[in-house]
């Protein structure tokens, strides 16, 4: 059964990724922040059936503390079938641009942090020349926005660096997928929605995301309709688009 | 679209606020931080029971949905310990494959587990195992401002027997442990008759009933004079060979809310009158699946938009065995003649074993449920309704009720003045005002 190392392991995206996988009886290897949530986490996924839950507490903007996580996750896996990236916060865009302090914290967070982590995992699958590197980035990374640039932009670094790394493993079997869901139902989007935005239900977001990656596919949209949506939105003109209140 | 939550009837048209809890570990504070904000607020699970049983006087719901992880199972002894935002379909979603099945499921998959506690649910198989809140073995209750109470039969038993089928009113159920039964296959030996009136119904029944785990019998309410009460019979058990599979997915989606209701006499009457020709007048057995035969609607996504923008009411009452027959022919005679009512008429033996909760809804009898478009007529017809259930002794499903009179809901339901001492302050619900004063 496929070992699947998960970081971020308490978002509702990831949990409801994990739930699909735990129904095939996987292997999962937890990481978060927060012990008594990956706990929970951890007796949900082995009543659903997964084979084994082992747990680390981490918070993913000290990169200090990963390579004892990598250690520890291979210590208890050997190989590294699946490592999913999703940890992150919905930054206020508001306040980061009254903050630099804040600004700096969102793009740690979602994605400086991200891309050591990837550096790091990297390294590994090198080794392994195979498995699966998925990492979480959004739409808001196609285009930058002003309703939510901070956020958009540290997801930008994420697609990029994302693109290094398939070029760098094409001739390999390691498979380098970046994820961009559209707004989805989840504790972090309440805000969205209670001003009304449709969300995608995260069940069915994370249906699209355990395909995509069971798949190695290099760019998962979830739901898919946003690969379209973001196409256009990607090739509106500026003098259309400045005009856009998005 | 909105951020608004309604009940599964859309009536009445209350939209609540809903207040997102997702962690065991923050039920308490979010609790108490919704409860000091609002007055009052009521847990709001999956939103399926259909009047205003499930919303919040205050219109703010402590919305528990997300709370619906797994803490513990043994498939040994059959027994799950989760969350109570986890629906019944997500528990037999991993039981199925392992062997074990729900003791008693309602007509849908996708309540939650704390509202099947709540309304003390009950299924086919009433006479067989009485209702839900049967087979809950213990459960947590929060209440406002203090530290989780474990309930049981035999621990805090007062409030165990007050919140199955306490409407939610005596605290925020922060878990449930039930108990399941063990199946050999996830198929159905089902047997379907088409009877010719009401009273080929009391003989099916006196016949079928105590040979079978499953019960159920769907009735054309368009049908007079010597065809009333006409309809189909259900019966059915468990099979003992074939596959232990779980397969539900939502084929069909409503995906919008028509400006009118599509039930309607004419369609109705057509519908009504293919689906009783359809099936044989001798027994036909057959084997389907446990989905079909549980959740026919199920496979609809948001069935309730057909009745368009102004929603609809179910009306489900039981009737006690001794006037049952007389009473039962009464109700549909006025539904006939009123030319209301909806292609889903359920008509259903309620056995004697005694529910723990305090007001549960069975009582050993005929239970009647039936849909009606939401309109202006339809407080008429109910009120004519009413007033044969409340002669024969009868009473009102409050899970499904958005109408009944206060004075028929305390005398039917004469418990009611101790949960009413046992309530959490901090909650109320629509319902619960409307009937208590």
């Amino acid at each position: 059964m496929k070992k699947i190392l998960i970081i971020g392991a308490t978002s509702a995206i990831t949990l409801a990724c994990a739930r699909l996988w735990a129904k095939q009886g996987c292997e999962f290897f937890l990481v978060a922040r927060n012990d008594e949530k990956l706990a929970q986490v951890a007796s949900d996924l082995l009543s659903r059936g997964a084979n084994s839950v082992t747990t680390h507490i981490m918070d993913s903007t000290d990169f200090t503390k990963f390579p004892l996580m990598l250690n520890q996750c291979l210590r208890a896996f050997h190989q590294i079938d699946i490592a999913l990236i999703g940890h992150g916060t919905l930054s206020d865009q508001v306040a980061c641009e009254q903050s630099v302090d804040l600004t700096y914290q969102e793009i740690l967070c979602n994605g400086t942090s991200v891309v050591a982590l990837m550096t790091l995992l990297a390294n590994q699958f090198s080794i392994q020349k195979c498995g699966c590197l998925a990492v979480i980035s959004s739409v808001a990374g196609d285009r930058g926005r002003k309703s939510n640039y901070v956020y958009g932009s540290a997801k930008g670094l994420v697609g990029i660096f994302t693109q290094g790394l398939q070029h760098r493993f094409a001739k390999t079997r390691v498979k380098i997928v970046l994820i961009k869901p559209g707004p989805t139902d989840t504790p972090m989007t309440s805000q969205l929605k209670s001003k009304g935005m449709k969300l995608a239900g995260v069940d069915t977001v994370a249906q699209v995301i355990v395909e995509g990656v069971n798949k190695g596919k290099p760019v998962i949209y979830a739901p898919g309709k946003w690969a379209f949506i973001m196409l256009i939105i990607r090739f509106i003109p500026n003098f259309i688009f400045n005009k856009l209140d998005i | 679209m909105s951020n608004y939550l309604y009940s599964w009837g859309r009536y009445p048209r209350r939209p609540q606020t809903p207040h997102l809890c997702s962690w065991r570990d923050e039920l308490s504070n979010q609790f108490d931080r919704v409860a000091s904000i609002s007055g009052t607020t009521l847990a709001y699970g999956n939103g399926r029971s259909y009047g205003d049983s499930c919303l919040a006087l205050s219109s703010q719901v402590f919305h528990l949905k997300a709370l619906n992880k797994f803490i513990h199972v043994d498939w040994q002894l059959g027994i799950v310990i989760a969350e109570p935002g986890l629906t019944l379909g997500e528990i037999l979603e991993v039981s199925i494959p392992r062997g074990w099945f729900l003791a008693v499921t309602p007509g849908t998959q996708f309540v939650s587990l704390g509202g099947a506690v709540a309304n003390d649910v009950h299924g086919k198989n009433h006479h067989r195992r009485g209702t839900f809140g049967k087979h809950v073995s213990r459960f947590g209750l929060l209440r406002h401002g203090q530290d989780e109470i474990v309930c049981s039969a035999s621990e805090n038993a007062e409030l165990y027997s007050a919140t199955i089928g306490g409407l939610g009113l005596t605290g925020i159920i922060s878990w449930v442990e039930i108990k399941l039964v063990p199946v050999r296959t996830s198929l159905i030996d089902s047997t379907s008759v088409r009877f010719g009136n009401l009273s080929e119904f009391f003989q099916l029944s006196d016949e079928l009933d105590s040979l079978h785990e499953y019960s159920v019998a769907w009735i054309d309410c368009l049908a007079k004079s010597n065809q009333l009460g006409r309809g189909v019979y259900f019966v059915g058990n468990h099979a003992d060979y074939g596959a232990l599979d779980f397969d539900i997915k939502p084929k069909l989606n409503v995906p919008f809310i028509p400006p009118i209701s599509l039930i309607n006499n004419l369609s109705l009457k057509l519908f009504n009158e293919a689906y009783w020709r359809a099936h044989s007048r001798q027994k036909t057995h057959s084997q389907v699946g446990y989905d079909p035969f549980f959740y026919p609607l199920d496979r609809i996504s948001n069935w309730n938009r057909i009745y368009g923008k102004p929603g609809f009411q179910q009306y489900q009452c039981v009737i006690p065995t001794k006037s049952a027959e007389i009473a039962v022919r009464s109700l549909l005679q006025a539904i006939a003649i009123a030319g209301a009512g909806s292609f889903l008429v359920v008509l259903k033996r309620c056995g004697d074993i005694i529910s723990p909760g305090l007001l549960s809804f069975p009582i050993p009898g005929i239970s009647l449920a039936l849909d009606f478009p939401q309109n202006l007529k339809l407080s008429e017809l109910f009120t004519k309704l009413d007033a044969i259930v409340s002669e024969a002794g009868g009473r009102l499903y409050p899970a499904k009720d958005a109408h009944m009179s206060g004075s028929d809901f305390r005398k039917a339901y004469p418990n009611w003045e101790t949960l009413e001492l046992l309530r959490d302050p901090s909650l109320m619900s629509l319902f619960w005002k409307r009937v208590t004063s």
